[in-house]
């Protein structure tokens, strides 16, 4: 099958679809893309024009496009990635090489400034004049924003600086308007690739992938339950593909079994559906790792809890420690002054005012957790410990290790010895999990009930509220 | 009859395309510059007083970008060469802030420019000024009477502003006004401030002399170079193809666009339109020119909003809500969440509730198209959930992308537009 590419109206460009990958021949016969715009504009036989700036979504074909049209057409061109430019000699370096061979780029100087690779450039240019266009494609350009503030104005005016038919092609996911430098620079071609629809691209393309001993609808209908869970939350096409392919062998499973067979949707949906759930709570969010993800699939008889990365049940912890931090926990997010209500034996006349001042009610919740000094800590820690513990340094060393395990953080100077202060670095559910490893007392359960009550901003009558927690010193 | 084969379609095509990119892309000089003249020969009297006469002279060229600062200089430049006397005897140094942004390194290439590296070879030089004057000595003729006129062009002047102690620019100017050799200092800069840039003894070195390049063009004025710069000369080899190309009708298109050119010798949008042009569609159209100036001035923000998911679809219109309601005051992750879940319990039929990992993940894809971009950039001891942030994108910007966007559920949209949230 060949495709007809018409450029500037002469030339009929013809493509072998042999060659090039299933991909870009979807790529150039949709009409999504606005390719011809492309190829007219950057066209290699006459002067085109000194900078073109392509921006669009993560996985739309941005480099693979430009970089098939390079190699088919076979024009001479460098493909640059600014992640690995550390330094812009390095830029320098693979630019010279791609063009005018290694030689040329070993006669750079040891930190290359631009105006020795213009002039380099200018020195072999004038040698071996182009008779085509050369382009030069950087891809990943936001990178290039960190680099020397006059190395994006330079290149994107290139062709006249040094006086020769070249295209500095840019690629990106982030708008021009956020690359423009203050003074304004030569403003480049803008072009968009458009991201994918649901339902004709996104399915197509998934599809051509299928396993050959399945039926291409069985698989298409397999891609369908799959967007229906994560077309929500994601529309980038290389974490779909991932997550197709790893997740498809649960998929079949009731096939080989015999369980059911391909024309039952309804069966395998059931089957796959809560399996895809629990792969978007841990392999779409890297907490394990593809590797684990298919061994747990593999010798899943039992439902066995996957051990994942931020998982809070295996992270082991001394006795004190846990009550160190659901302490410490207690201290940055119920404000000071309600400590005394909550935490002293004796308590003294309950009043009736609100002890929550309307500014904390929101302050609480949102806002994180606030400093605490280490008295404090102790003092609510002592408070919160059922049995009496005597203030040895064991018990302040593993404040120390909690800071390095950065469930607390340090606040202000490392030197400040006399009244550390910390912030609790755990939400919430972690501390529940914790405090239901600990053989907590009720009153506990209760003391973080009473700060989930604050934090949900729900309070009840104060009244019922004062009772509650003047019984619970009593007890 | 004639006897030479006319040329066919497709290669007069070519040959159009080619001119006319030759033109619009490669900024070949036009025999005289459009509506320019009076700046064009003051600036022409002042190189040749430099050149023939052995004046010093310093003048600073100053416009917006694309009002045609470089091609001005081009055009006087090689009339002046053209002169016999100036032809023998000028040299011509030519820096760019952009690729000279030390001084040393401006030195080297002045070295190099004026194929002095062998005389200087490999002494060493106290200062910046020795150097410059031993150079400038190195010019002077065998009787050591007179010495050669150079003419310095400095592109991008501000940022020779931006040196340290601006020392080359001291110098420079200081060799101007000592009468020692002729000089003649042009500085282009597109900033219009830039004499604020310079330190007093800079600045009183400086003569003070300014051509400004305000393109103050009437629709009619505008209509003509449009029209200059796209007609294809007439000793293009196929007068009947020539003729129809020239008076094709595309005026009325051109009203909308001379809002917003930004400089008129930088023409991406008639760029655009002549790179349209085919064998099936040979002449220029206004659809091509509308075409080119809708793809020009389409917001791009918008655009990648088009291709947000679901979930950080809601995650920016919760964002807009929180401006909303605390009037522009950065927020937190926390508070972006508290609004989605409040969304999720009392509005939503179509979206279920997402894990808050999963919101995250959205939420720092969301930080990585820089739609999202915190208050102070810069590793800090805030959790990340806790980090303020502020949305980058304004109110009418999120609703116009609603409207546009794919499928979007009707619960979602109604939530967009209520007042409150």
């Amino acid at each position: 099958m060949k495709i007809h590419l018409c450029l500037t109206g002469i030339k009929t460009i013809i493509l072998d679809c042999n060659n090039i990958s299933q991909y870009s021949v979807f790529l150039i016969n949709s009409a999504l893309m606005n390719r011809r715009d492309i190829m007219s504009a950057v066209n290699p036989d006459q002067y085109s024009y000194p900078s073109v700036f392509i921006y669009g979504h993560r996985a739309t074909g941005k480099s693979h496009v430009v970089l098939s049209i390079m190699k088919d057409l076979e024009l001479p061109h460098a493909s640059v990635d600014c992640v690995e430019c550390v330094s812009s000699g390095l830029l320098f370096h693979q630019v010279l090489s791609a063009f005018f061979g290694p030689d040329a780029a070993a006669l750079l100087p040891r930190c290359p400034s631009l105006s020795d690779f213009v002039r380099l450039y200018k020195q072999m240019s004038s040698n071996s004049p182009a008779t085509q266009t050369r382009y030069i494609i950087l891809d990943r350009a936001e990178r290039m924003r960190d680099m020397d503030f006059s190395l994006l104005p330079a290149l994107l005016r290139l062709q006249e600086l040094v006086n020769d038919n070249v295209t500095v092609i840019l690629l990106s996911e982030i708008v021009w308007e956020k690359f423009r430098p203050n003074t304004g620079c030569f403003e480049p071609l803008l072009f968009h690739f458009p991201d994918y629809s649901k339902g004709k691209s996104l399915v197509q393309i998934l599809s051509w992938d299928h396993h050959p001993s399945y039926t291409p609808e069985l698989y298409a209908s397999y891609i369908n339950i799959l967007l229906g869970v994560f077309f929500s939350v994601c529309r980038d096409l290389r974490e779909l593909r991932h997550l197709a392919v790893l997740n498809f062998s649960k998929f079949c499973e009731p096939l080989e079994k015999g369980e059911a067979k391909e024309s039952d949707i309804h069966k395998l949906w059931k089957n796959i559906e809560p399996h895809l759930q629990r792969a978007m709570q841990t392999v779409y969010l890297r907490e394990v790792s593809s590797v684990q993800w298919e061994q747990q699939q593999m010798d899943e008889k039992e439902a066995t809890t996957l051990r994942v990365l931020s998982a809070h049940a295996h992270i082991e912890l001394p006795y004190y420690s846990k009550f160190l931090l659901i302490a410490a926990y207690l201290a940055s997010f119920n404000p000071a002054r309600t400590d005394r209500r909550f935490f002293l034996k004796s308590h003294g006349k309950i009043r009736k005012t609100n002890f929550l001042k309307k500014h904390e009610k929101t302050s609480n919740h949102l806002l994180g957790p606030k400093p605490f000094p280490l008295d404090r800590l102790m003092a609510i820690f002592y408070s919160v410990v059922d049995s009496r513990v005597a203030p040895t340094a064991s018990i302040f060393s593993q404040i120390s290790s909690l800071v390095t395990l950065q469930l607390l953080s340090q606040v202000g100077h490392d030197d400040q010895l006399d009244s550390p202060k910390y912030k609790c670095s755990v939400s919430l559910d972690f501390i529940l999990a914790i405090s239901r490893c600990v053989c907590v007392c009720v009153r506990l359960l209760d003391l973080l009930a009473l700060s989930l009550v604050i934090q949900s901003q729900v309070v009840r009558q104060e009244r019922s509220l004062f009772t509650a927690v003047s019984n619970l010193h009593l007890l | 009859m004639s006897k030479r084969r006319s040329l066919t379609e497709a290669q007069c095509v070519s040959l159009a395309q080619k001119l006319l990119r030759e033109r619009l892309c490669h900024q070949k000089l036009p025999d005289r510059p459009l509506a320019l003249d009076s700046q064009y020969k003051h600036l022409l009297e002042l190189l040749r007083r430099t050149a023939v006469h052995g004046e010093s002279n310093s003048v600073l060229i100053v416009g917006p970008r694309g009002s045609g600062k470089t091609m001005l200089l081009g055009c006087v430049l090689r009339e002046l060469m053209s002169l016999k006397e100036a032809q023998k005897n000028v040299l011509l140094v030519e820096l760019n802030g952009l690729l000279q942004t030390d001084d040393k390194i401006a030195l080297k290439e002045i070295t190099r420019q004026l194929h002095l590296e062998n005389v200087v070879g490999d002494k060493v030089f106290g200062s910046f000024a020795e150097n410059l004057a031993f150079l400038l000595e190195a010019l002077k003729k065998g009787d050591k009477s007179s010495s050669r006129p150079v003419v310095f062009v400095l592109d991008e002047f501000d940022l020779f502003a931006h040196h340290k102690n601006q020392t080359l620019l001291y110098n420079l100017l200081d060799v101007s006004q000592s009468a020692q050799t002729p000089v003649a200092v042009l500085g282009l800069t597109c900033r219009l401030d830039v004499l604020e840039l310079l330190e007093k003894r800079v600045k009183s070195r400086f003569s003070h002399r300014q051509i400004h390049l305000f393109s103050s063009l009437s629709f009619a004025q505008y209509v003509d170079a449009v029209r200059s710069q796209l007609s294809l000369p007439p000793d293009f080899p196929d007068p009947k193809f020539s003729d129809a190309w020239n008076h094709s009708s595309y005026t009325q298109s051109l009203f909308p666009l001379s809002a917003f050119t930004a400089g008129i010798f930088k023409p991406i949008h008639l760029f655009l339109s002549v790179s349209r042009v085919s064998v099936s569609h040979s002449t220029l159209h206004e659809a091509d020119l509308l075409e080119a100036s809708r793809l020009i001035s389409a917001d791009s923000k918008a655009i990648i909003l088009h291709g947000l998911s679901i979930l950080e679809l809601c995650l920016i219109i919760a964002m807009k809500h929180l401006n909303d309601t605390y009037d522009g005051e950065p927020f937190n992750f926390q508070m972006v969440h508290n609004e989605f879940k409040k969304f999720i319990q009392r509005k939503s039929h179509s979206i279920h509730k997402f894990e808050k990992p999963v919101v995250m993940k959205a939420f720092e894809h969301l930080l990585q198209l820089e739609l999202v971009r915190p208050v102070d950039s810069g590793v800090c001891k805030v959790q990340r959930e806790y980090q303020l942030m502020r949305l980058m994108l304004e109110h009418g910007q999120v609703m116009e992308a609603l409207q546009r966007y794919p499928q979007c559920p009707t619960d979602v949209k109604q939530w967009a537009l209520s007042a409150f949230a």
